[in-house]
């Protein structure tokens, strides 16, 4: 009996019933901790991670569809008698899969940007250590990382496949660099452009609306002119024209300097003086996409 | 109702010199001197009086025209980021993303106030309890409450531990029984968690229940500062309503007679609460002094025999003590006639109020 009560009287002292508030006095690990959560935070809710089932529908299925096609292409080529490279050429997948990109960024730029704007959650980020600057930036290399996973992906499936084909290492090697370089130029100006578009419509809807309408309105009215102007045989026009809209952008850059072939009427691609006056506008499209997001979140902060 | 105040070994949690925002339009605080300790503050003003200003200026976000405002010993123009850290914020509106649950809100929030990913688990779940969030913190804020999504508003303030919260109008939407439960869970914020806090209100009955200090601001500048058993021990007004019986067909008319012959002040109309409302008449308003007068009103009430339906402190007298104070300012009168002043202005209001109502 005497043991009885013993054990009862040691468990009650060894169970804590009272869990009072307990103060924290561990490490607080500042404002690039902060920027770097909010950036994996971001890239992983691009593709729907921590997140509802819902909302990983969209971004996993475009991915799913951005390596599909690769891999198929890896099997083509793969499947062709004596070839020596890949069908396609690695400057241009994202070009002639510019669709799927575009419908990309424009569902995940709003997720990114026009959630804080819409639901005032922005006066929480802006009353902790971060500044402005770290949660533009966060945002922004978050949608560029995730649009770089989307595009890179595809390409380095390619870049195995040619491998695993046996095709010349050091041309695929070379080849699938510029790519990259192209893909992740063309990342970040997307990421850019679309969260400039979704931070200055905050409305559910409208932001992918107007993040579509820039990317394709731009698109189809360039290469409707370039088209008319080769047409009617000014073909000096047509290297110029490209400047007015994104994809065009991209594809004038890597045509001047990645050895990409232009999509352009003709081939009618840039040249090398050309390109320079591309990358300018390339860079100063994501300088003033900074700017922008900057400016719009000097009145947001609570 | 006498609150110890032990404000007196203590630096100032937040302390603002000659504070002034200049907008090209208005002028929000002007020449702001305040100094906040350690405890529950209460920051009183109408819409517009300056109070958003402020905190964001103590947030170290908006630089001031002019002055100084230093927060936990910190300077707000240059050390923002170290206050930030060390300060929880509450905004007053809707801020929590419907799609996502308590937790992981929590979480991110926590990540972002600098908690290493582990520690913001066990804090967010340590927050969301002391809130009173339980099993539904795993489900999407979309579906709560509004007394819900306050509480996760107000565990994404404390989440990171901070030494002081701003709480901006907390209470705001709140049915009667959120209200008493929000409340209490700030008082307990300073009493069980050792956090300071500032809690902006525009209604200043309920920051005399809860704070040690009313702030009372207007058109950016300082109205009154002081604590609150300052004025609640001088002033305080008890609402008493007591049932009639065999002996006394009329209960509060003996009551009063019993009241006055034992010395004690009734308040008002003859000590009638004559607001109008249902059963107003019945209502005694008394001036408590202090501890003495609710026992001398229980032993008055026990000795008559009568039921007593209610003794209460009422809630809006804190109001009416900036109020007189607001008059005595405005019209400069003698400060000896403004206590003087405070039943006939009050009867006149009554007066005024029942006019309206018969016609």
């Amino acid at each position: 009996m005497s043991a009885e009560t013993r054990a009862a009287a040691g468990r009650d002292a060894s169970r804590i019933h009272n869990i009072g508030y307990r103060s924290y006095d561990g490490p607080r690990l500042g404002r690039a901790y902060a920027r770097r959560s909010l950036f994996s935070q971001t890239l992983r809710g691009s593709y729907g991670l921590g997140r509802s089932a819902k909302s990983k529908v969209l971004p996993m299925l475009l991915f799913g569809v951005m390596a599909l096609v690769a891999a198929i292409l890896v099997a083509v080529s793969m499947a062709a008698p004596d070839a020596s490279k890949l069908v396609v050429k690695y400057t241009s997948y994202a070009i002639y899969l510019q669709a799927v990109i575009g419908l990309f960024i424009a569902a995940q730029a709003p997720q990114a940007v026009s959630r804080d704007l819409r639901f005032k959650t922005v006066p929480l980020y802006f009353s902790r250590p971060i500044e402005r600057t770290d949660y533009v930036l966060a945002k922004l290399a978050a949608t560029a990382a995730a649009l770089f996973i989307l595009t890179g992906t595809p390409l380095l499936i390619l870049y195995v496949g040619s491998l695993l084909a046996k095709f010349d290492f050091a041309d695929q090697t070379k080849w699938f660099a510029q790519g990259l370089v192209s893909v992740a130029l063309l990342s970040v100006l997307f990421a850019g452009l679309g969260l400039v578009m979704a931070a200055l419509t905050p409305r559910r809807g409208f932001g992918v609306a107007a993040v579509i309408a820039l990317l394709t309105i731009t698109y189809g009215a360039v290469s409707t002119v370039q088209a008319i102007a080769w047409e009617t045989g000014s073909t000096g026009a047509v290297q110029w024209l490209g400047l007015f809209s994104p994809i065009t952008l991209i594809d004038g850059v890597q045509t001047a300097f990645l050895g990409a072939t232009s999509a352009f009427p003709g081939g009618e691609g840039p040249g090398a003086g050309a390109g320079v006056v591309y990358l300018i506008v390339v860079l100063a499209l994501v300088a003033g996409s900074y700017a922008v997001l900057m400016r719009r979140y000097r009145r947001a902060g609570l | 109702m006498a609150r110890a105040t032990n404000v007196v070994d203590v630096t100032a949690v937040i302390a603002t010199e000659a504070l002034s925002m200049r907008f090209p339009r208005v002028t929000a605080l002007d020449r702001l001197t305040l100094d906040i300790g350690p405890g529950v503050t209460g920051l009183v003003g109408s819409n517009g009086a300056g109070k958003s200003t402020l905190i964001k200026i103590l947030l170290g976000l908006s630089p001031a025209t002019e002055g100084r405002a230093a927060v936990l010993g910190l300077d707000v123009a240059t050390s923002g980021a170290a206050i930030r850290e060390r300060v929880g914020y509450m905004p007053e509106h809707d801020c929590l993303p419907p799609d996502v649950s308590a937790t992981e809100f929590v979480v991110h929030m926590a990540r972002m106030s600098g908690l290493p990913p582990t520690a913001a688990r066990e804090r967010t779940a340590d927050t969301l309890r002391h809130v009173g969030l339980y099993e539904e913190r795993y489900r999407p804020i979309g579906g709560y409450s509004t007394g819900m999504k306050q509480r996760v508003k107000l565990a994404q303030a404390l989440v990171h531990d901070p030494q002081l919260v701003l709480l901006d109008e907390p209470t705001n939407g709140l049915d009667p029984v959120g209200r008493d439960e929000m409340l209490g869970l700030i008082r307990r914020i300073h009493t069980d968690f050792g956090i300071s806090v500032l809690v902006t209100s525009h209604l200043l009955g309920e920051l005399e229940r809860t704070c040690d200090h009313v702030v009372v601001i207007d058109g950016g500048t300082l109205l009154r500062s002081s604590s609150t058993s300052d004025f609640t021990q001088t002033t305080a007004t008890l609402a008493v309503e007591v049932t009639d019986s065999d002996n006394h067909p009329d209960g509060t008319g003996a009551l009063r007679k019993v009241l006055i012959d034992a010395g004690i002040t009734l308040v008002g109309h003859d000590g009638i609460d004559t607001e109008g409302l249902p059963g107003a008449g019945h209502i005694l308003l008394i001036e408590a002094d202090g501890e003495d007068t609710y026992d001398v009103v229980r032993d008055s009430v026990a000795g008559l025999g009568l039921g007593l339906v209610r003794m209460e402190q009422r809630r809006h007298h804190i109001a009416e003590v900036f109020r007189t104070e607001q008059g005595a300012a405005h019209t400069a009168a003698a400060p000896a006639a403004a206590g003087a002043v405070h039943p006939a202005a009050q009867q006149a209001v009554q007066q005024k109020g029942s006019g309206r109502d018969e016609r």
